[in-house]
């Protein structure tokens, strides 16, 4: 097989790279790129570790392939805080003590992330839906939805 | 000074704080470092391959083939991982799990495996060895494992623990038995008895990260691992043991590690890679997919449970008998013994007895799963117990206040109890709002006990002080789940420092003293009591400091606060020095400063916990749901409130799991149908409801601050607790978990009659 010259954006960079044609956008992030904060935890859509946001949407980068990444932009957790400021979710998921192991961590992050984007102010019922894609085995989820509400809370500028 | 273990501190300024954890940063930002997320230059990939049957002679491999693919640089099998286990079953057993000698017992079984350049040239080289197999009878089921025709895995397990000692060979590997009194005799006192079987299904850990490793074998004898793991010490004595390696030679850093729950206290593939290495001369990365996890690692065990509870009217036990059989996969272990232990150590019995019996079948070598064997028998008992309170017509909760185990109680497998907290959990269950509040059409609640005994074991701990009075910690229990900023507020606690001046780090091997791993909920009870001594020790070291840079005598000097005090009135004007002011001139009073301590952490106290639990049963489809969840917990001392309610949670949310909704399930083939997170489902965010906690302190009498191991009692009760509500929602009494929704139809279309 021939490789694949991909032109892509990555949390706002520009970024070039070759792939084979059957090579997931996750091989291509971790192997190739480094970028080694998505994680896989199935490799078959079903746990979430993987998530990252393409144009705008949340994606198990483990079903999308690195050529499928040409001309589009990409967020991963490296792109998430800025410079030394974490993002609110960031903080919200430490204070709350929303990981254990932490391997969801940031695939629940950036769940997370297009959720607030797309809705600011979810119920209780929205946020456990929408993160129904993401296995988190350590926390049983309570503090996890905490922290997004809390985060979100704070991103519409409301007193905890 | 010796080290005092005995429970003296009541006040606390750092432990029972909620301070932010010290890797927390790391693990939001991407950058920590699991299993999967470290290379070495020159690193190879690798693959295993696995038996398609649950039982097979292996009859021949030839690997020819699979050496000529381009890129290939390493085939092995059982051959290049020759048997040095010198008459050791234990080890013998971990060996051929690794990788089947003479036969695969299970479906999922390695056989062998690849090293080469690429994911491609492996993937392609393990569809070219030839494995010739000579498919046999298999069996997974406990029931028909045991009966007397069935297909026998190994002919060298003869039930041990009967007298006779039987002359043929069977799959029941041991029977064991517990209790005291006379139970005949307690059930001819009975007026109510209940008796009946159960069953559970075999469910998996389910952590998130995969089993990976990278192991790198040099041409002077050394060798390196770099694995996520529970246990980086036991893994390097297994691995070495195995590749016959010096135990000093091998060095295994422990990553991050991304759940284990008890799956990662044994090697799986770590040995194979570092065969592998061996033999290609270069490192070589092994990372197990998803489905390679559900097939070969982990499992709990399948069980069928009898029981038997008599009570008086008055609603005291008279006598209570189980019957446990555990699946162990096609090893033996002491799976069916801690069920048969555990089964009624909530209550106060005068009769009890408890048989257990070690049952092998073709399944996935079995693992530690949180409170290994624990969850099974109390779902049995407690539904029991459930069941007869109502017969009664008691309360569920009276009923089990009336029988609770106290201090002074003989526990039914044994040691007489200290102070306890069976009792308090039930008093705080009772006067819960949970317990009163309304329920709806369809709800019902249940509630359940359950008791885990925790483990202490070999600690190693070396704490120094810096030369700016911070502190670093270094501890050889992995931290699976925030213990390093337990540890750290252990060490500030004792030193009278802040929070933030001390840095708590994993120590590789090479770096500390031996450490068992982390299970038996040891992590922060055993390494908190390393820590306060290591810290007493340092004490000891700033007080000849202060000492000397005062130029008085040292038993003049106390410490207090954090500060080295000069005592009486003769040094009035001596104003106290910190452990900066010490740390600062440590190169002129006789250099650095640092306390060390290895113990073997005794008196892990033992742990209970009390749950309710409200459902919803749809009479349609037959589908459950957890309304309402309250988890009250004995923790001794709390160190870290929020992450002994993280441990709380994540236990009720797994025992959530395997009640409803999780299953190992093999076609007839033997193979297992489900090897994935699609079919082999766990509670997903929108499963669940938040999942109230409250913590109760009965200080451990062994621990300097009371501690008790918090991690593993969460996951006993749900079970029970679930199954108790379902009955009470929908009039039928579920013996078999998980209760799915075609069981619960079942059971309702069965009551309809
Ligand atoms: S790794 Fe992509 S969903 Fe699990
Ligand atoms: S924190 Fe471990 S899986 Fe979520």
């Amino acid at each position: 097989m021939t490789a694949i010259a991909v032109s892509t954006t990555i949390n706002g960079d520009d970024v070039e790279y070759l792939c084979q044609p059957d090579e997931t956008l996750l091989d291509v992030l971790r192997n190739r790129l480094g970028l080694m904060g998505t994680k896989e935890g199935c490799g078959t859509g079903d746990c979430g570790a993987c998530s990252t946001i393409m144009d705008g949407r949340v994606v198990c980068s483990c079903l999308v392939l690195g050529a499928e990444a040409q001309g589009r932009s990409i967020e991963t957790i490296e792109g998430m805080a800025q410079g030394a400021e974490l993002h609110p979710l960031q903080r919200k998921f430490i204070e709350h003590a929303a990981l254990q192991c932490g391997i969801c961590t940031p695939g629940f992050l950036i769940a997370a992330k297009a959720l607030l984007e797309e809705k600011p102010d979810p119920t209780e019922e929205e946020i456990r839906f929408w993160l129904a894609g993401n296995l988190c085995r350590c926390t049983g989820y309570d503090k996890i939805v905490r922290a997004v509400q809390d985060a979100a809370r704070e991103m519409r500028g409301e007193a905890a | 000074m010796s080290f005092d273990a005995t429970h003296q501190k009541e006040q606390f300024k750092s432990v029972g704080t909620r301070p932010l954890r010290p890797d927390g940063v790391d693990k939001v930002t991407g950058r920590a470092r699991y299993g999967a997320d470290f290379n070495m230059p020159g690193q190879l990939v690798a693959r295993v391959l696995r038996s398609p049957h649950a039982h097979a002679r292996i009859v021949k491999i030839d690997t020819t083939r699979a050496e000529a693919v381009k890129g290939v640089k390493a085939v092995v099998t059982a051959d290049d991982l020759p048997d040095l286990t010198n008459g050791d079953a234990a080890l013998f057993a971990i060996l051929d799990n690794c990788m089947a000698r003479t036969k695969a017992l299970y479906d999922g079984h390695a056989v062998a495996a690849v090293a080469a350049i690429d994911e491609k040239a492996a993937k392609q080289a393990l569809k070219l060895i030839d494995v010739e197999y000579e498919v046999l009878p298999h069996v997974v089921d406990v029931d028909a494992a045991m009966a007397p025709d069935a297909p026998v895995l190994n002919d060298a397990i003869f039930t041990e623990g009967v007298t006779p000692k039987p002359d043929t060979a069977s799959n029941v590997a041991n029977r064991s038995e517990f209790g005291h009194g006379d139970v005949e005799a307690g059930f001819e006192a009975a007026d109510f008895i209940v008796e009946r079987s159960y069953k559970t299904g075999q469910t998996h850990q389910g952590y998130i990260e995969p089993h990976a490793c990278v192991a790198s074998c040099n041409p002077d004898g050394t060798a390196e691992l770099w694995v996520c793991t529970q246990g980086h010490f036991v893994y390097r004595q297994n691995c070495a043991d195995l590749l016959g390696l010096e135990v000093s030679k091998l060095r295994v850093t422990s990553s991050e590690i991304g759940g284990g729950f008890g799956g990662k206290t044994h090697v799986w593939a770590e040995p194979v890679a570092l065969a592998l290495s061996r033999k290609a001369g270069r490192p070589v990365k092994l990372v197990m997919s998803r489905e390679e996890v559900f097939r070969a690692s982990g499992p709990t065990s399948a069980t069928s449970i009898d029981v038997k509870i008599g009570a008086r009217k008055d609603g005291r036990i008279t006598a209570a008998t189980a019957t446990l059989r555990y699946t162990s996969g096609p090893y033996p272990d002491m799976w069916a013994e801690l069920g048969a232990m555990t089964s009624f150590a909530c209550y106060d019995l005068e009769n009890v007895k408890t048989v257990g019996f070690e049952v092998v079948v073709n399944r996935p070598k079995v693992a530690a799963y949180r409170a290994p064997s624990a969850p099974m028998a109390a779902f049995a008992v407690e539904s029991a117990v459930d069941e007869l309170a109502h017969k009664i017509g008691m309360d569920a909760v009276a009923f089990r206040i009336k029988n609770a185990a106290k201090e002074g109680t003989k526990s039914s497998y044994g040691p007489v109890y200290g102070p306890i907290g069976i009792g308090p959990t039930l008093e705080a269950a009772k006067a819960h709002p949970h317990m009163s509040a309304p329920l709806r059409e369809n709800q019902g609640r249940g509630m359940a006990c359950g008791f885990w005994f925790n483990f202490g074991g070999q600690t190693c701990t070396d704490l120094n002080i810096n030369a700016d009075g911070t502190v670093t910690l270094a501890v050889g229990t992995v931290d699976v789940g925030g213990s390093r900023a337990s540890l750290s507020l252990i060490a500030a606690e004792e030193l009278g420092i802040e929070y933030q001046d001390v840095k708590a780090v994993v120590a590789d091997t090479a770096t500390l003293g031996y450490n068992d791993m982390t299970d038996g909920s040891r992590g922060t009870f055993s390494s908190s009591m390393a820590t306060i001594s290591a810290a007493r020790n340092a004490v000891e070291i700033m007080r000849q400091r202060a000492a000397l840079m005062w130029d008085i005598p040292v038993e003049d000097i106390y410490w207090e606060d954090g500060h080295a005090k000069a005592a009486g009135s003769k040094y009035g004007n001596l104003a106290p020095l910190s452990v900066k002011d010490i740390a600062a001139e440590s190169g002129n009073t006789g250099g650095p400063i640092a306390g060390h301590s290895e113990l073997v952490a005794d008196g892990a106290g033992v742990s209970f916990a009390t749950h309710i639990c409200d459902v919803e049963v749809d009479p349609e489809t037959g589908s459950t749901r957890i309304v309402r969840y309250t988890v009250i917990q004995d923790a001794g001392k709390a160190v870290h409130p929020s992450y002994v309610e993280g441990q709380y949670q994540g236990g009720a949310a797994q025992g959530i799991g395997w009640a409803l909704n999780e299953e190992y399930i093999y076609g007839d083939d033997g193979r297992l149908q489900n090897p994935g997170f699609l079919d082999y489902r766990i509670p997903v965010c929108s499963d669940l409801p938040m999942i109230d906690t409250q913590i109760l302190e009965i200080p451990n009498p062994n621990h300097p601050y009371g501690v008790r191991g918090v991690g593993e009692t969460s996951i006993v009760p749900p079970l029970a607790a679930i199954a108790n509500a379902v009955s009470n929602a929908a009039g039928v009494r579920m013996s078999h978990i998980p209760m799915s929704p075609p069981r619960i139809l079942a059971a309702l279309k069965d009551a309809k009659g």
